[in-house]
């Protein structure tokens, strides 16, 4: 599937697990956003990730983040499973208003039986079913979010309405596992809808990411196979209608960056990035240099095998910087990435249109 | 004065989905952009205030089965607005009313203590519940509960949030550092929790450390009797709309001789009712712009539609400067949706009708005179006066001031009417703690044993 090398997008988790306090959040996304990134993620789950390492509600802490940055994306973690798909719908729309268009949202599920029992609405269910519902609760925010037209809000003094009612929606929302009537009580979000990322790791989630994201991380060591995933994802979101661009696809990699330039007596091309064991999960490893590491990112994108990186670093603080000043600032010089912000939202980070409002455009076609 | 002054605790309320906004002002501005709650919040913060509030909407009102369109309609989630707003405050508390109904106490107790970890200790939740199956067609939880597991449902709701956050140990007591941030390290050990109960059946690990204010705050409101009983149980502040001086003082004697079959203090439970009010340079301007502001608020339509929600029936062939109609309400009709109710129609119209007569009111006039809030309506020194005497006399500790303008609406308050306040040496004239637990007095929560 030919679609051209675009523009490079790179992205970076600001994961803090036992980190409680706003001021390292904050220092992460602006180092980020001195690099240009398109965003930032916050992983998220509902139990304790590990003995005495907590993790505060990501959405919560990026609401937090937004009035302290002012141009790089904002993408929480919000899981489906446990939530309500009203409420997940009204934050990921807030998130978008206190950021000013700067929201997305990685839909993600809890499968464990422990996540369960902490909330004890209902036992823990297969994944395939988890994601569907997942599928559907990102179809239904997206319902909602378009459930106010853009321009329902007329303060029209004269026949004293607030709102023409005719440009508010019921969604009318059914499915054997929810319903929901709507309309949303939050007006359309500046972008129209959120950015809305899925971690196509996992066979299992493929067909929620190809159906409804707009960003997917892939898992993969070689640009080859990088490019092989890309592809399959692109051909099932095609199947769903959608074009092919529509769907950003970015590498996952963790970085450990060591304290040198570069390895010594290895060549880029062969530059280590090492699949975890599988019980281990996560994405592939990087271990090096951040000249190595520019390197490589060069080398897939311009293989044209994916759009761009989604980089976690292993030590937050130390890999992040090193990334920000030594690999982001080499692709920034030799133009491959760019040195500042030409547009407000996400979507103009992504290249992504605003969506048109799917209501209007009904009521447009009954015409 | 021979008694030690009491200080009066001050809050501001976001003005919301109700016809207190007057849209129509060419001051008003947008009630969603995120600058809108910094102006307010900033202005709050610069006159010293308690806290900042937000209701909650879960579902857009309706009459007559259509979207109800004279007010302002829609707004942003709460928390995620607060959580925003602690980047540009640094004291002022901040309060998210979040409904029991339509949540679970393990996602909620972790939202709630996010919001303390991030903002230093300035959380509060106002508890709320709904009984509706209208709002729960936007909920898997769907249906409803009837009145008495409503409560039941948000008593043993907050039980189970204060194990939760409890269950991390509670050593981690005020050691006043400086930033803010008191027990906001792992304090005790944390051990695994469990809850057995009619509502909640939950059992696991609370994923983080006791928060700065250990609980945050808990804000109730209501005024039925088991209103009353659940707030002196369990609440840090009640939210209350008490018209008159006596009304006030009647209501504040009888929750606070509540407390103590709870073991609790009088000076553990804050009680403020919603107000507005009206400044002028002269009395007969304040009275003047009042009159102005209510007849802004109740437009004919906005009269006729009161009416219905009351009568229950369609009354678009009345004339809105007539007089009142003389059908009966029906007490079933559900012309209105998604809006609360107050009181039994019958009662409500045989009140109006009789005020009405004995008046010589019109339709508008008499929803005018009926729906009105208590008002501090004057100069700004006859409203501090005003608002002391209210607290000194023990009808309330404090108010939510509710702005009819958005978003400054409470600048004249701030630069006018606090100084006041202070120099009479009832209101502080500078933060004393770091937490809203500091700001309204109220101790830090020791170790609670958990409740089945």
């Amino acid at each position: 599937m030919a679609v051209p090398t675009g523009t490079l997008h790179l992205a970076a988790a600001i994961d803090g697990d036992g980190q409680y306090q706003a001021p390292y959040y904050v220092d992460l996304a602006r180092l980020a956003e001195r690099g240009t990134l398109d965003f930032v993620t916050l992983d998220d789950t509902f139990g304790p990730p590990g003995p005495g390492r907590g993790r505060l509600d990501a959405l919560a802490v990026l609401s937090r983040v937004a009035p302290a940055t002012g141009r790089i994306g904002l993408v929480p973690t919000v899981t489906t499973t446990h939530t309500e798909p009203f409420h997940v719908s009204s934050a990921v729309a807030t998130l978008d208003w206190v950021s000013r268009g700067r929201a997305g949202w990685r839909v993600e599920v809890s499968s464990t039986e422990a996540e369960a029992r902490l909330v004890g609405r209902r036992p823990a269910a297969p994944a395939g079913e988890l994601w569907a519902e997942a599928g559907e609760v990102a179809d239904v925010a997206a319902r909602l979010w378009d459930s106010w037209e853009d321009d329902a809000e007329i303060r029209d003094t004269a026949t004293g309405r607030f709102i023409d009612r005719d440009k508010l929606h019921y969604v009318d929302f059914e499915s054997p596992r929810f319903t929901v009537r709507g309309p949303a009580i939050v007006p359309r979000p500046p972008q129209g809808h959120p950015v809305v990322a899925v971690a196509a790791t996992d066979p299992v989630t493929w067909e929620t990411a190809a159906r409804h994201a707009d960003v997917v991380y892939v898992h993969a060591t070689s640009p080859e196979e990088a490019g092989r995933l890309r592809d399959q994802l692109r051909s099932r979101a095609v199947g769903y209608g959608r074009e092919a661009g529509a769907l950003t696809v970015l590498a996952a990699v963790a970085v450990d960056l060591a304290d040198g330039e570069g390895a010594a007596g290895r060549s880029p091309a062969d530059a280590p990035l090492v699949r975890p064991p599988a019980t281990a999960g996560g994405p592939p490893l990087y271990r090096g240099g951040p000249v190595d590491l520019a390197e490589l990112i060069t080398g897939w994108h311009t293989a044209d095998a994916v759009d761009g990186f989604h980089i976690t670093p292993v030590a937050p603080r130390h890999d992040l910087e090193r990334f920000v000043n030594g690999s982001v600032a080499l692709l920034q010089h030799r133009g491959l990435f760019r040195t500042f912000y030409p547009g407000a939202t996400l979507r103009d980070h992504l290249g992504l249109s605003r969506p048109a409002n799917r209501y209007a455009l009904e009521r447009e076609a009954a015409r | 004065m021979s008694r030690q002054r009491k200080r009066i605790h001050l809050a501001a309320h976001f003005p919301g989905v109700n016809n207190t906004t007057v849209w129509a002002d060419p001051r008003s501005k947008s009630q969603i952009d995120f600058s809108s709650f910094e102006h307010l919040a900033r202005t709050a913060e610069r006159g010293l205030f308690d806290f900042f509030f937000l209701a909650e909407g879960l579902r857009l009102r309706e009459h007559n089965g259509r979207i109800h369109d004279l007010d302002v309609v829609g707004r942003p989630e709460s928390m995620t607005v607060l959580n925003a707003l602690a980047a540009v405050t640094e004291r002022l508390g901040l309060a998210a009313t979040v409904n029991t109904t339509f949540n679970e106490p393990y996602e909620l107790a972790r939202r709630f203590a996010s919001l303390d970890h991030l903002s230093g200790g300035r959380a509060a939740w106002n508890v709320v519940t709904s009984s509706d199956a209208f709002t729960g067609e936007n909920f898997r939880r769907g249906g409803f509960l009837d009145r008495a597991d409503r409560y039941t449902r948000a008593a043993e709701f907050v039980a189970v949030a204060r194990g939760l956050w409890d269950s991390q140990g509670t050593k981690g007591t005020p050691d006043g550092t400086p930033d803010g941030l008191r027990g906001g390290t792992p304090g005790g050990t944390p051990r695994p929790f469990a809850h057995t109960g009619r509502h909640f059946t939950l059992e696991g690990e609370f994923g983080l450390p006791r928060s700065p204010q250990g609980h945050p705050v808990v804000i109730q409101a209501g005024d039925s009797d088991e209103g009353r009983e659940f707030a002196a149980s369990t609440a840090d502040v009640i939210f209350t709309r008490h018209g008159s001086l006596e009304a006030g003082r009647a209501f504040y004697a009888d929750v606070k001789r509540r407390l103590a079959r709870y073991g609790r203090a009088p000076e553990e439970l804050k009680i403020m009712p919603g107000v507005t009010l009206v400044l002028g340079d002269t009395a007969a301007e304040a009275r003047e712009k009042a009159v102005e502001i209510r007849r802004q608020q109740v437009s004919p339509q906005t009269a006729l539609l009161t009416l219905e929600q009351i009568w229950g029936v369609d009354l678009s062939g009345y004339d809105p400067d007539g007089p009142l109609p003389d059908i009966d309400p029906d007490p079933d009709a559900q012309l209105a949706q998604g809006r609360v109710r107050h009181g039994d129609p019958l009662a409500v119209a045989a009140k109006w009708r009789a005020l009405s007569e004995e008046k010589g009111l019109s339709i508008r006039q008499t929803v005018i005179e009926a729906t009105g809030r208590q008002s501090f309506i004057g100069t700004p020194e006859a409203v501090a006066a005003e608002m002391a005497e209210y607290v000194a006399a023990d009808a309330a500790d404090g108010f939510i001031l509710v702005p009819h303008l958005t978003p400054g609406g409470l600048d004249d308050f701030v630069d006018r009417v606090v100084p006041l306040l202070q120099e009479r040496g009832a209101f502080r004239t500078a933060y004393t703690g770091p937490t809203l637990r500091d700001h309204l007095g109220l101790p830090y929560p020791g170790e609670r044993r958990e409740r089945d």
